[in-house]
């Protein structure tokens, strides 16, 4: 039997006691690159913080490789929304990099040579070296997409957890951010990503979850993905929406 | 000068490098208003503090009013998360009403407390050097120097300890939090430190003014660079400065210290906002003002570029044709031919080959916004420099 890399039980997650997520059951086997898709709302971003154990959910439990995140926090990155952070911040695409290297340092210790080299391999692989001491409010969307895979890329993990990566990027970056995460999964990594373009997910992935405050559905891209199953996340008649 | 005149100026300093290090971080968390939240509600933790121990620079009085503080910010997000009222007003709400309380605590018992309203609200560095520290009969210089050098130790240990972690955690708190490093312990750390600060400041420059020394440095430092380690350098230079001409204003028009400090740190601010070499209120407008010859520049060249025929590209009728006036026309024809973009024979104008390349260049970015093209024209040109 293939390994589980992710295991979720009966998660329940609520803002002012109105849930967001009601009683998720989720399992996500090891080297999937998978899309969670769902409407607006959904719940797609805070299951992944729940996961990360940045908000605490109301009831049930997650485990990564069969442990608490807590205890398997560097095997694990993490890309939030490129909107969740203020790009005017002093600093350099290069010092954002290298952020991806703080938790395997631990408190107080500094990042040094050893940490500098991979940060700046991580940006060669997204194209992005001769940008590296560039201020970065001064690159565009896709090139700060880029930065901020980088940076999960310098960690080294074996889960990656991506939040909309394709968010206002052009084409160009979109083709090489994907062709990325097809290589992590080659490599044997599980790549889960909160994704938005539903014509795009049979080419781009091959496991895909359903979610619309309750799970809906979670399993191959090839046995899942279908009218049905749009059409119950989505709540309208998926395919005439589309014809329109 | 005489030895107080150098104390209450070391004092000044000190106070102004304490209070810039913290203010960076809450300038870049957009929490400059907690500051002065923190600087009123600590009043009822100063007064209490005084009561029980009779001496503005006990240590005990200055953790007790940071605890203030530090409730004053736990009160503000209580508020906040009923989602009823949004930050600005929760803070509107809780610092008056624990301020209030220190008046009315101050007025119940003035008769016996050598502490008045007005000594609270703007401090006084004259005063500073009259309270010494005197340990087995030896005079060690003025308590606030030591207390203030104190705060200031701790805060810049600190800085350095964990300076990595407050960069992450103020840019990306999420990822911040999957990493490991709480931004939540981070958050409460820097306002137990700008608690401390603003009460071992309180007492030399008042409750109104630390927050000036807080944030004004900062505001200015962030005008000027985009490098997070010479915001700080920069913000402390802009606080000792501003200190230290504050007091030399304050001495030469017999004024109020703290009040000629916040002086200072509002001119130079102006200054700064003036004539910084990229953000600056100048050097934005200079730069729309070439901006804007640029895109003419470019106009006329795609003219240029789009007429093989000879009256629409005579000198004399490109106004018409272009429909600007004269002295636009002449501006951009003189800086096409300073970078020899045209040739004029015979009043008629055409393009030459660094010409056409630009136009094609430039035509190519307009069209697919992409940088690397023009990455080399960036330096001569405006227009490109986004």
């Amino acid at each position: 039997m293939e390994k589980i890399a992710i295991q979720v039980d009966d998660l329940t997650v609520a803002y002012n006691y109105k849930p967001v997520l009601w009683d998720i059951d989720l399992v996500i086997p090891e080297g999937v690159l998978m899309a969670i898709v769902g409407p607006n709302g959904a719940g797609k971003s805070t299951l992944i913080k729940s996961i990360l154990d940045i908000i605490d959910p109301i009831a049930g439990s997650v485990a990564i490789y069969g442990k608490p995140y807590k205890q398997q926090r560097k095997l694990v990155a993490y890309v939030p929304q490129k909107g969740s952070v203020d790009w005017d911040f002093p600093t350099t695409a290069l010092d954002v990099v290298m952020m991806g290297t703080y938790g395997s340092l631990g408190w107080i210790k500094r990042p040094g040579q050893k940490e500098k080299k991979a940060s700046l391999e991580a940006l060669e692989k997204v194209g992005m070296l001769s940008f590296k001491n560039r201020q970065i409010s001064q690159l565009s969307g896709g090139q700060q997409q880029r930065v901020f895979l980088a940076r999960a890329l310098v960690q080294n993990a074996s889960i990656y957890f991506m939040d909309e990566p394709f968010q206002g990027v052009d084409a160009t970056t979109e083709i090489a951010i994907i062709n990325i995460l097809k290589e992590l999964r080659k490599a044997g990594k599980t790549v889960v990503v909160v994704h938005h373009d539903l014509q795009t997910v049979p080419e781009y992935f091959d496991w895909v979850t359903f979610l619309n405050v309750k799970k809906i559905a979670t399993g191959p891209v090839k046995d899942i993905f279908n009218d049905d199953n749009l059409t119950k996340t989505y709540g309208i008649n998926y395919k005439v929406a589309i014809n329109k | 000068m005489t030895a107080p005149q150098i104390e209450i100026q070391l004092i000044a300093a000190v106070v102004a490098i304490a209070c810039a290090i913290p203010g960076v971080f809450l300038v870049l968390r957009k929490m400059a208003l907690i500051s002065d939240a923190i600087s009123h509600s600590i009043l009822p933790g100063v007064v209490i503090g005084f009561f029980l121990t009779h001496d503005l620079n006990s240590p005990w009085l200055i953790l007790l009013a940071a605890v203030t503080g530090v409730i004053t910010v736990v009160l503000v997000e209580a508020i906040q998360k009923t989602g009823l009222v949004k930050e600005d007003t929760a803070i509107g709400l809780v610092f008056p009403a624990l301020f209030s309380i220190g008046v009315i605590l101050i007025a119940k018992n003035a008769n016996d407390v050598h502490l008045d309203v007005d000594a609270v609200l703007l401090g006084e560095l004259a005063f500073a050097p009259f309270d010494r520290l005197i340990m087995s009969g030896l005079d060690l210089g003025p308590k606030s120097l030591w207390v203030m050098g104190c705060v200031l130790l701790i805060t810049l240990t600190l800085l350095i300890l964990f300076f990595k972690e407050l960069k992450v955690s103020t840019f990306d708190a999420g990822l911040s939090s999957a990493l490991g490093i709480s931004p939540v312990i981070m958050h409460y750390g820097l306002m137990s430190i700008s608690s401390v600060t603003v009460v071992g400041a309180f007492d030399a420059v008042g409750a109104i003014l630390v927050v000036a020394l807080m944030i004004a440095p900062a505001a200015t430092a962030y005008l000027i660079t985009s490098n997070l380690k010479k915001l700080l350098v920069l913000s402390i230079l802009f606080g000792v400065f501003s200190a230290l001409a504050g007091y030399w204003m304050a001495h030469l028009l017999d004024a109020s210290i703290s009040g000629s400090m916040t002086t200072v740190l509002g001119v130079v601010f102006l200054l700064v906002y003036l004539f910084a070499p990229r953000k600056g209120l100048i050097a934005v407008m200079y730069r729309q003002r070439q901006q804007r010859t640029e895109v003419s520049l470019l106009t006329f060249l795609l003219h240029l570029n789009n007429h093989q025929e000879e009256n629409e590209r005579h000198i004399n009728h490109l106004n018409e044709h272009i429909n600007w006036q004269k002295v636009r026309s002449k501006t951009v024809v003189d800086l096409a031919l300073k970078n020899n973009m045209i040739l004029i024979d015979n009043n008629v104008v055409s393009l030459t080959e660094k010409g056409k390349e630009f136009t094609e260049l430039a035509l190519e970015y307009i069209i697919t916004n992409k940088d690397e093209n023009i990455e080399p024209m960036k330096e001569d040109f405006f227009l490109f420099r986004g």
